[in-house]
């Protein structure tokens, strides 16, 4: 089974339907998506602010690391929980929407960073721990997450628009590969 | 009464251009929901402090004052992408309830912020850990319905 066929029936599930067409529940999981996104990148964003050497330049970044990630941990499971509920909710045409595909590259690149930053950087903290700037390679991973996260949310937010949706024709070449529309033949 | 006051805003050249473009609002409204995230972040710095969690080894005081310029650059950021979304769609907000619960929780939201919240921060025997957990938890659900009530007036 395709993807897409995957996500047409998903679409006629009747929990989708239900939700695709409640009045009030799915407002209330897109608004709880808004409300957890103060928390989560909220706070990503004031940690990376400290590795940039921006904000809060005398706390460790230790510090900050063990005091404010089980929050936005937390933030970010209920926004996954919350995003994967909008998804089910109307899978087909987010499926084909190039601001989500482009949304779940940037996530993806977004994990990288913050494997890379964890696995890679952070051992090594002992050397700029409570450096009011830390070392390039520090900053980096910070400024790298600031920009992936501000542009997920842009994404994310597009997402809503329908200018490049499939069932608008003509669009691009590049659109209709990168969304994944099924275009009939014009003649 | 406030009617005619909206439909004149709807007038307003700036929100003129912004309904004459295809761009213009959804790429506001994307600037608007980068400054609510700066917003959660300056917010839940010194909030979550004050429910006793968070960057506990810190002041509360010490947080909020590291915090305070992302909370008031947000705000500025917030008011200025906000207006001109306002006045682009000024007679649908007027009858949205969604917009009013937002314009009467905001003014509270940031009059909280700078007042009572600022007032407790401090160390003092006054600032029981009681009373800062309730003015933590009350800054947070006054902004969470602001951001809320924001979002569902696009739902109207």
């Amino acid at each position: 089974m395709s993807l897409l066929a995957f996500c047409e029936w998903l679409a006629a599930t009747e929990n989708s339907t239900a939700l695709r067409e409640s009045l009030f529940m799915y407002p209330l999981v897109e608004s709880s998506h808004v409300m957890f996104l103060l928390l989560f990148v909220g706070l990503t964003v004031m940690l990376d602010l400290r590795l940039l050497g921006i904000a809060m330049r005398h706390l460790p970044v230790s510090e900050l690391v063990d005091r404010i990630l089980p929050w936005v941990r937390a933030g970010f499971a209920v926004m996954l929980f919350t995003g994967v509920l909008l998804f089910f909710a109307i899978p087909v045409r987010t499926y084909q929407s190039v601001w989500f595909r482009g949304k779940v590259i940037l996530l993806i690149l977004a994990a990288f960073n913050i494997w890379y930053f964890h696995y890679r950087v952070y051992p090594q903290r002992a050397a700029w721990d409570s450096d009011a700037r830390p070392p390039w390679v520090v900053r980096r991973a910070g400024l790298a997450s600031i920009i992936l996260w501000f542009s997920i949310i842009v994404a994310g937010r597009f997402i809503a628009y329908n200018w490049f949706d499939c069932d608008i024709q003509p669009q691009p070449a590049f659109v209709n590969w990168f969304a994944g529309c099924v275009v009939p033949a014009t003649d | 009464m406030l009617l005619p006051f909206f439909e004149w805003c709807e007038t307003v050249w700036l929100g003129r251009m912004v309904v004459g473009s295809l761009w213009l609002f959804p790429v506001i409204e994307a600037v608007h929901l980068l400054a609510l995230s700066v917003l959660g972040g300056a917010i839940f710095l010194v909030d979550l402090r004050l429910l006793g969690t968070g960057l506990k080894h810190r002041t509360a005081e010490e947080l909020w004052r590291e915090s305070r310029p992302y909370l008031i650059g947000a705000i500025v950021v917030m008011f200025a992408t906000g207006i001109p979304l306002f006045l682009s769609e000024s007679i649908k907000c007027y009858y949205s309830n969604s917009f009013w619960v937002k314009m009467t929780t905001l003014p509270f939201a940031i009059a909280f912020a700078f007042t009572i919240r600022a007032g407790t921060v401090t160390e003092s025997v006054r600032n029981t850990a009681r009373r800062q957990k309730l003015v933590g938890a009350l800054s947070i659900a006054l902004w969470l319905t602001v951001a809320a009530a924001g979002r569902w007036i696009g739902f109207s």
